[in-house]
This record gives structure tokens, sequence and C-alpha cells, in this order.
């Protein structure tokens, strides 16, 4: 933990553990170095936001926490990173039970095309649950933690794809914490759904997060002012240039007294 | 005002291109249902053909057909269908990828007389299934293994990306993202592609010709020979001793293959509507 | 310092606070499946390995009998005198190909711009299906229908029987709009759309704007087109068989019966033996490197393209 610049004296009032632990994080696509030196810890049951102008490399980093990069072919990661003190990108390291436990949630809310029911219970099905009264008690404490199980209970049968745009989000919440992970990526969750909806997936955040630590990427400030516990500012300072972590602190310190200028310059909306 | 007139000329012979293309589908139709819908008749469907004339039913060929097309079907829709997987899904675009592709696209345009003297000599002689119903179902899966493949592969690449994330999000396999949402989502696309590659089954005449055999037989094991009714329908024209059972065999040919045509697009315009 | 996959050393040992490793059985498993599909995918080349070497080995001896020269060139083919040259019978399939070309592909072009540019979404609904369903029809019932219809007409209008170039060649141009059409469509489609518009609000016709800017642009996909309908009229066969009236003789005109490299095939095949079959497969293994010749050319035609823009 020594080897954190300032940044880590910033938050070390705050309580909780480190659930993810980044050291020296590098990270490219082929030729292009994306993201470079990043070195954050991620405390367990808070709200952590990544703030930033698109193109930052937020949501590249995100998907490096669930090793969905290792989906490109031809990316690279070096560096650490830990979840509860285990090497993620360690040998042997299944990343398939790596993203049971780190779920994620995706801009596009994206149903499987079959039913509620079974958009639900397909993680634990997956992971060899298959007696019906156990998969029928998941699903159901699945969806009423997602704050779905009222709007939804008497049509379980009907297909995801039909429900809202807003629900359509809370259903994929649902399909993850059916496989209770510990940790819920959520890449830009809002950014395709209706404002009424945004007000409960906010919401959910915030019931969530004592169970679970949310990590969320988000492009509206005034979500991550109201979200989260703390915010990490990245930025890719030039075109073709590696983005970098700039500042990572406290959400109000970020906001109201940030130590970096060009967090300053984005926050009071002078560039991105 | 050349320019209006060579306009207007112009216009008038796409407009005719138009409509001959429609007319010639149209002549062929009404031609075939028109000289053969006196011939259908239960008797003609069901029965064996008899006599010096081939009087009677085409019964023998229609099952026949229908077997022939129904074996093929399932020896090539596996195969056809694991490949194209491969190919969305796995494969890194290279070499290999290329001589893959390289190679359906020429089983999709090598003429069937070749798939014919080929199933010929490879699996009636060589392999020694004789002219069988076998034979036959496996040159055809060769004329059909492209067409399964590519409506397969586009079918695949239709799903879009961001269910996939889903799926490994949770906590899948690959295996277990394809068998479980890449395959069930992209289903009505691959049986489009199925029934259309059976519709040109159906059809073929060059490739089962020299390897069912042309022998009037009603078969039962796929090691049983049969004529199928393109053959049928081949034969009676050559020899012109039956027009009437060539126009009704004609007619049963087109329905079947409309049949099967109708259906894929059914399907195709049914699943554009879900989505 | 790791490999993204991790799957170097997939050993089931716990790491630190029980990220699980992977264990050996679900990467074989997932391998295993990764190759049973590969496996499939390389049955197409197989397949066409086989298709070539089986056909070539069948046909191999026309090499030492009649001997290649002979074969190719020869003036003669005649079962009953032992000689089997294919110059007549490549005459044949060049004379119904061209005649099929010249009757099909302006039909087939005018049919795309049409569909693509004039006709009405009404309209489309109408043709566009129609032109995909004539791809359907069998080729035994086109010639069927060529039997019995093209042939008396073109015995009005050759004299004779009416079997011979001018039937089949009608009879191949209905057959091969569908190819020339759909793919053309296609090409049109594919250009870009500002062009179209461009030309019209610079004051062309819609004429003007087809003739003289679209054909232009979607020049290498008409060509394609044009040179997989050929493909597909060199191939055809039963359609041929009915109407060419296959005497295996040189052309002497549109009403004279006449010989292709396909119809030749089904026609001997029932009946012949020793060289005879051999020399049938010799015709099989050169139709079938002329399609893989074609399709390799619109390949490279399309790779040239793709360079291009």
């Amino acid at each position: 933990m020594t080897s954190v610049p300032a940044v880590a004296t910033a938050h070390e009032a705050l309580t909780g553990n480190p659930r993810f632990s980044v050291r020296g994080l590098e990270f490219y696509y082929g030729d292009f170095h994306a993201l470079t030196g990043i070195t954050i810890d991620v405390r367990e049951n808070s709200v952590t936001a990544f703030i930033g102008p698109s193109g930052c490399g937020k949501s590249t980093f995100l998907r490096c926490l669930n090793r969905m990069n290792d989906l490109i072919p031809g990316t690279r990661v070096e560096g650490k990173i830990t979840l509860d003190g285990a090497d993620i990108y360690g040998p042997g390291v299944d990343p398939v039970d790596l993203r049971r436990r780190v779920g994620m949630i995706f801009q596009q809310p994206n149903p499987f095309p079959m039913s509620i029911y079974d958009n639900v219970a397909f993680g634990p099905r997956l992971h060899g649950v298959s007696k019906k009264s156990e998969l029928d008690e998941i699903v159901e404490n699945a969806l009423v933690r997602a704050n779905l199980w009222k709007e939804v209970k008497d049509i379980m049968g009907r297909g995801g794809l039909t429900l809202s745009g807003g629900q359509q989000q809370r259903l994929c919440i649902a399909r993850v914490l059916a496989v209770q992970p510990d940790v819920l990526l959520m890449d830009e969750p809002c950014s395709a759904i209706d404002p009424t909806s945004v007000q409960k997936v906010e919401d959910l955040m915030a019931e969530l997060k004592s169970s679970v630590t949310i990590i969320i990427v988000t492009h509206n400030m005034q979500q991550a002012a109201r979200v989260s516990d703390e915010t990490a500012f990245f930025l890719q300072e030039r075109q073709g240039e590696a983005a970098e972590l700039i500042e990572f602190g406290r959400t109000a310190e970020i906001f109201t007294s940030p130590r970096d200028r060009r967090t300053e310059d984005y926050i009071t909306g002078r560039f991105g | 005002m050349g320019k209006r007139w060579s306009n207007r000329i112009a216009l008038g012979v796409l407009w005719a291109c138009g409509l001959i293309t429609v007319a010639a589908l149209g002549a062929v139709i009404v031609y075939v249902f028109v000289r053969g819908i006196g011939q259908i008749t239960p008797e003609f469907i069901f029965t064996k053909p008899h006599g010096v004339n081939a009087e009677g039913g085409i019964g023998p060929t229609i099952w026949a057909t229908l077997y022939v097309t129904g074996l093929s079907m399932v020896i090539v829709t596996p195969i056809a269908v694991l490949a194209a997987v491969y190919l969305a899904e796995y494969a890194v675009q290279g070499r290999l990828v290329n001589a893959i592709r390289f190679a359906a696209d020429t089983l999709a345009s090598v003429p069937s007389i070749v798939m014919g003297l080929f199933g010929f000599a490879f699996f009636v002689e060589a392999m020694g299934f004789k002219f069988s119903v076998l034979s036959g179902a496996l040159a055809l899966s060769f004329l059909m293994l492209p067409i399964v493949m590519r409506a397969t592969e586009e079918a695949i690449r239709a799903v879009p990306k961001y269910i996939r994330w889903g799926s490994y999000g949770l906590g899948a396999s690959k295996w277990q993202t394809v068998s479980r949402i890449v395959l069930p989502a992209a289903l009505p696309r691959i049986l489009t592609g199925i029934i259309l590659a059976m519709g040109r089954a159906v059809g073929e005449t060059a490739v089962v010709i020299f390897t069912m055999g042309q022998a009037i037989y009603l078969p039962l094991s796929p090691l049983d020979p049969g004529r199928s009714m393109t053959v049928h329908l081949y034969t009676l024209a050559m020899e012109g001793i039956n027009m009437d059972a060539a126009y009704g065999t004609a007619l049963l040919l087109m329905v079947m293959v409309l049949f099967f045509n109708l259906s894929a697009r059914w399907l195709a315009a049914r699943n554009r509507r879900l989505r | 310092m790791t490999d993204p996959h991790g799957r170097d050393e997939a050993t089931p040992v716990s790491a630190g606070s029980g990220l699980k490793m992977m264990s050996r059985a679900t990467y074989l498993k997932e391998a295993l499946l990764k190759n049973v599909f590969l496996l499939c995918a390389v049955m197409a080349v197989a397949g066409v390995a086989l298709i070539f070497l089986f056909v070539g080995y069948r046909g191999w001896p026309v090499i030492q009998n009649p001997g290649l020269g002979a074969f190719l060139f020869g003036a003669e083919w005649s079962a009953t005198y032992g000689k089997f040259g294919i110059a007549p019978l490549v005459t044949g399939t060049l004379v119904v190909t061209i005649g099929a070309l010249l009757l099909g592909a302006p039909l087939a072009i005018g049919t795309a711009v049409f569909l693509s540019e004039i006709a009405t979404p009404g309209i489309r609904r109408i043709v566009r299906p129609a032109v995909e369903m004539l791809a359907g029809v069998p080729s035994v019932v086109f010639g069927f229908f060529g039997l019995v219809i093209i042939r008396p007409i073109a015995a009005e209008m050759t004299g004779g029987m009416g079997f011979g170039a001018l039937s089949a060649s009608v009879i191949l141009a209905v057959m091969i709009v569908p190819t020339i059409a759909t793919l053309t469509e296609d090409a049109l489609r594919s250009v870009v759309p500002g062009i179209r518009e461009a030309s019209y609000a610079m004051g062309a016709t819609t004429w003007q704007t087809i003739y003289k800017v679209l054909l232009p642009a979607a020049k290498i996909g008409i060509i394609d087109a044009i040179i997989l309908g050929m493909g597909r009229a060199i191939g055809e066969t039963m359609a041929v068989v009915m109407v060419a009236g296959n005497a295996p003789q040189f052309f002497k005109g549109l009403g004279a019966p006449i010989a292709t490299v396909t119809s030749q095939i089904v026609i001997d095949m029932s009946y012949a033996s020793g060289d005879h079959r051999t020399a049938l497969f010799g015709l099989a293994i050169i139709l079938f490197m002329i399609s893989m010749g074609l399709v390799a050319l619109v390949r490279a035609l399309s790779r040239l393209n793709a360079k291009r823009s």
C-alpha cells in the first residue's frame, strides 16, 4: 500500500478492506497502449464511480476487473489486480469463475431472448442448480433484491424482451444477483433507459451496497455525485496516448475540492 | 428534349425487364398447374406406376424423394451447423479460415453433375453402398453443406454481441454461451437455411440419378435404391411415353419446392416481426 | 506478465482467497469442443479435396488414352468408334453459355436495376420473391417446360425439331436470371448512398443517374454476378439435356442439335464403360476445375475491390 501515491492518504479515513487492489496496470489493444500506471484500491461495501470524458479508458479498465477483455483477441494486461488478495490474472485462474464472482451490467440492457424466469435462472442453472424449488427461491430472491419482483411476479413466463427498457435493466441486475456476486460492475447502466427508471436503479445501488461492492462507470457527473462514496477520474490527455488515473478520493472531496487542476477543469465543465 | 425521351424509353425497358422476369416464373407455374392439376388424384399420389407407359401413380417416387432429402438433412445439419459455429465464434481470420471459405464457395458452385459422378464413383462403387438412398443422401449432403453453413454463420453473426457479454458476465463458458444463448437465438434463421437447402435437394436430378438409381422401388432401408420425382419426370419427358403423368409429376414437384421456399420465407418474416 | 487467457497451467489449486482455478476437465472439454467444430469446418475442405481426388483419379487415364491433346482438341466424340475428343462438347457449352448470357444478363441486370431504383415498395414485394422463387424451380422442370413450350416455338423459328442451341440458350437465360439479378441488386444497394442524391441534385434524369453513376459504381459487383451466372450456365445439366438434342457435333446453326460437356455426361453415363467412362470422368474434372477457377476469380475481384475502396 506504500507504493500508492498521495491518492491513498486521501481516503485512509474510509472504513472497509480493499476488495480490488490494482497495482501498476498497463493495458494494450494489440499495439495500442490504452491504459497506463493505474493503481487503485476499491473498498468493499461501497460504491465507486469511474468518471472521465469518453474514450478515457474507464470502461476498458472496468472490463479488466472481470477479464471481459480476454474475449477480444490481441489484448494484453501487465501489472497486478487482486480480488480479496488473489491475483485474478494469476496462472490457471478460471476467468469464467471470476466472472461469476464479479458480475457485470452493460450500457445496453441485454436480457436473453427467453422468459423472465429463465433469464434469472440462467446463471444458477449454469452453475449446477437444477432443483425447481431451489431455483424458484433464488429467482424470487434476486428479483426482490432488484426491486422488480412486484412488477413481474405474475408474468414470469413472458419474454424478457417484452419489458420496458428500465425493467429490462433491473432484470439484468436480478440476473447477476442470482449468482451471488461479490462485486457488481456497472458500465453506464443508466444511459440507455428513461429517467424514472434511472431513479429506481440508483435507489437500488444504495440498497445493494451493504452486500455487494459496486463499481459504476458513468458519463453523468451528477449521478456519480449522487450514488458513489468514492470517485476516480480518468483522462487520456492526448489522442493516441495511454489514459491515466488522474485523481481518486472521496466523492465529496473530488467534487468540492479536487486537488488536480485537470479534475477541476473536467468537473466544472471546461472540457470533455 | 432528347434527355427526357431517352429517360422514358430506358425506364420503359427496365419496367419490361421486371415484368418479363415475373412473367417467366408465372408462365412456368401457370402452365405446369393448368396441365397438371387434372392428374392429381389420391390414386396418382399414393399408388405405384405400372404397365409399359407408367400408368397409375407415382407414390414410390414421392416417398423416395422425401426419404433421400430427409436423410441428407439429418446427415448435413450437425456438420454444417458446427462448422458455422467454428467460423463465427472460434475462428481467427487466417489461412485456414480462408481455405474453408474457398472450399465452401467451391462446393456451392460445383455443377451437380460433377457431384453426381463423384457420388457414383465414391459412395456407389468405392464404398460399396450401391445405388441406394444412402448414397444419394450422402452425395446430396455435399450440395447442401455450403447452403446450411452460410445460413447458420449469418444467423450466428446476427445475434447481438451484448447478449453474449451478458452470458459471459454471468460466468458462462464459451460453449455454455454458444449452446444456451447464441444457437437458440439463431435457431429460426438456421431453420430457414435448412429448409431452403432441402428445397434444393428435392429439385435435384443430376446428383440422385447416379447415386440412388432409376429403378422404381419403394425404399425402406437406406440401402434400398429408388427413383426420385425429378428422375421420374426426366424419364417420362425424355421418353415421351406418358406426358399426362409427366405434367402431374412436374406439378407435385413444383408444389413441394414452393412449399419449402414459402415456409422458409414465412419463417424468416415471422422472425423479423418478433424482433 | 501473464497470458491473458491464463490457460498455460491449468492446475486445480486454489489461489489465495478462493478464486477457483480452471479445472483440467473444463479446459479439456472446451478445447475438445473447439476441435470438434474445427473438424466439421474442415469437412468442407475435405469434401472439395475428396471430389477432386476421386473424380480426378477416375478421369486421370485420359492422359494416356486418348492422350491429353487428343482429348482436349479431338474433333470427334463417338463412343462407337472409341473416339473421345471433347472439342465439339466444349464448343457446345460455349455456344449455349454465350447465348444464355446475351439473353439473360441484360434481362437480369435490367430486373436488378428495376428492383433497386424504380419499383415502388409494393411492386418490389411481388418481383423480388418471384426472382427468388425462380431460383428454386428445379432444373428438370425448366427442362420440361423448355421441351413442351420453348422447343416448338424454336422449331417455328429455325425449322427442324427445335432441339438445339436456341432452345437451350433461352432456357438457360431464364435460369441464370435469379443468380445475376440478386447479386447485381446487392451491388447496386451497396453503392455509397450519397452518390445517387448528388447525381439527382445536379439535374440528372433517373436513367442518366443509373447509366452514368450507379452502374459504373457497381461495376465489379455486376461482373461478379455475370461470372457466377456464367458458372451456373456452364454447369447446368438436366435442362440442357432435355432441349439440346444431344448430338456431339460442332455448332451448325441455332436450330441444329448440339451437345454440351454436361449433357454428354448424362446421356452416356447410363451405358458407358472402360475408356468411355474414363472420358466422362475426364469431362467432370474439367467442369470441376472451371467452377473452382471462377470462384477464385470472383474472390480475386472482390479483394481488388476491397483494396480500391
